[in-house]
């Protein structure tokens, strides 16, 4: 059966993790490949990397930073912020990402999700989308129960589209897989927005990813199992050590959700430089 | 030295690191010539079969890997390189693949989303379970998949294991030193590195065995 997911998500500036991340005893936690390294054994089954870097010199520090974690870590990489063209796509992917997001510009620019998803393969495309749930006067304007919001980072505004018919849209032109982030949740440890996540599954046949409001197992397990998605991504929930993913895995398994095996200890024991 | 054949795949770099990591010599080549002088063989792959074959069509692969393959040289496939192993494909119109394993590459089958996306388990036939590519790896263990078809084999006694999804499609296919698989180890976390360590202690087999 095909497990859930649960996937940290990393805030990168110039090669270095913000929002620090305590969980790990390690003289430099500030290290995205450390960090990564260390959610790989502590059983993520993927990996974000956010980069909110503001310059395209400390985006060429980013690229680094891919190809440092895909030497170490061997799980699914996704990499987020910044990417704005094909050629963005390709420089994250040949230094050993296997996704890129996009948000922001595939709003701009929708041919973008096409165009990506046409020289790299609709699994490498992963749209990102920030929505707010909108006030009565808004809804009945637009029709919208939530609505799509780019330049979240800074001064958020609002697109006009409905989310749920731009998850669709981002869909029909290749996304591979949908992260929804409720902006209304986004913070407040509280829970997912279940309604949006079920209305936006229900609208997608490909996998989408909760994003925004975990504050505990049990919300990811509502995501999960009352909102429908495919898989959930964390990041304070983790960062600081409150809750291991082996303790989210075994809530999850507990009450029925496919979650993935961890390995035996030692599998690659013996197992290393013998060259053929 | 093992050959691993570039054609374009997005997941190469990703597959060539895998194997280095654990302990593979390998080189990176579009050249059939090396290909057929290698003493193992991989094709990775992500996208879908026509484009994979017309790739390496292209490149005159289309002519060596089922000659390599006939020869006993240790080869993997992975994800559309195992695909283009089928006879055919119904993948954007019926097309001839490489025709190495008898079957047909069909789109999985509608009632959960497509592409598939995530980690499943192999489910290893009892014929299979003590195969050295297993060493170490409990039937049962999960790894990641990333596809829309799946490769319906014609010859049942060549699934080395089955995953579920829709219906219960091959995910393993042996036969002899030809190793197939439709998911990515070199995505698959240590369970994954294990497999290709597995393999290479394979070949390096092989590879005493004609010296």
């Amino acid at each position: 059966m095909l497990t859930r997911r649960i996937i940290p998500c990393l805030d990168v500036k110039a090669g270095r993790v913000v929002k620090g991340v305590s969980f790990v005893n390690h003289r430099d936690a500030g290290d995205p490949v450390v960090l990564a390294a260390a959610y790989n054994e502590a059983g993520a089954d993927e990996l974000v990397f956010y980069d909110i870097t503001a310059s395209s010199d400390e985006r060429a520090i980013m690229v680094e930073v891919v190809e440092r974690t895909a030497r170490e870590v061997f799980i699914p990489l996704t990499v987020g912020g910044g990417i704005r063209t094909t050629a963005d796509m390709y420089r994250m992917l040949r230094a050993g990402a296997d996704k890129v997001s996009i948000n922001t510009a595939a709003v701009i620019n929708p041919t973008l999700i096409e165009e990506g998803a046409v020289r790299f393969g609709s699994q490498c495309i992963v749209l990102s989308i920030d929505a707010r749930r909108s006030d009565p006067a808004t809804a009945a304007e637009t029709g919208a129960t939530w609505l799509v919001y780019t330049h979240t980072g800074g001064q958020p505004r609002h697109t006009g589209l409905d989310a749920v018919a731009w998850a669709r849209r981002g869909v029909e032109l290749g996304a591979g897989e949908i992260v929804i982030n409720s902006m209304d949740a986004d913070g407040q440890r509280t829970g997912y927005d279940l309604e949006l996540l079920r209305a936006i599954s229900a609208a997608v046949h490909v996998p989408v990813i909760a994003s925004g409001g975990a504050g505990s197992p049990e919300d990811m397990y509502r995501g999960l199992a009352d909102g429908n998605a495919d898989a959930v991504l964390a990041a304070s929930i983790f960062h600081f050590g409150e809750y291991t993913i082996g303790a989210v895995k075994d809530y999850l398994r507990e009450r029925g959700v496919p979650v993935r095996q961890p390995a035996p200890p030692d599998v690659l024991r013996g197992a290393a430089q013998s060259p053929l | 030295m093992l050959a691993v054949i570039n054609y374009g795949a997005g997941n190469l770099p990703n597959a060539v690191r895998a194997l280095e990591h654990v302990g593979a010599d390998l080189t990176v080549t579009d050249d059939p010539a090396v290909v057929a002088a290698a003493d193992a063989v991989v094709l990775p792959g992500v996208g879908a079969t026509r484009d994979t074959m017309q790739s390496l069509t292209a490149l005159g692969m289309h002519r060596v890997l089922p000659e390599v393959v006939a020869r006993g040289v240790p080869f993997l496939g992975i994800c559309v390189g195992m695909q283009v192993l089928c006879s055919s494909s119904a993948e954007f119109g019926v097309h001839a693949c490489l025709d190495i394993v008898p079957g047909v590459v069909r789109r999985l089958p509608d009632g959960q989303k497509v592409p598939q996306i995530g980690w499943n388990q192999i489910n290893l036939s009892p014929d299979y379970a003590a195969h050295p590519l297993f060493a170490d790896i409990p039937d049962g263990s999960d790894f990641y998949f990333v596809h829309s078809y799946f490769c319906d084999v014609a010859q049942p006694e060549l699934v080395a294991a089955r995953t579920a999804y829709g219906l219960d499609f091959p995910s393993i296919v042996i036969r002899d030193n030809l190793y197939a698989v439709q998911f990515h180890p070199e995505k698959s976390g240590t369970l994954g590195l294990r497999l290709l360590h597995n393999f290479v202690v394979l070949c390096q087999a092989a590879q005493l065995r004609r010296t």
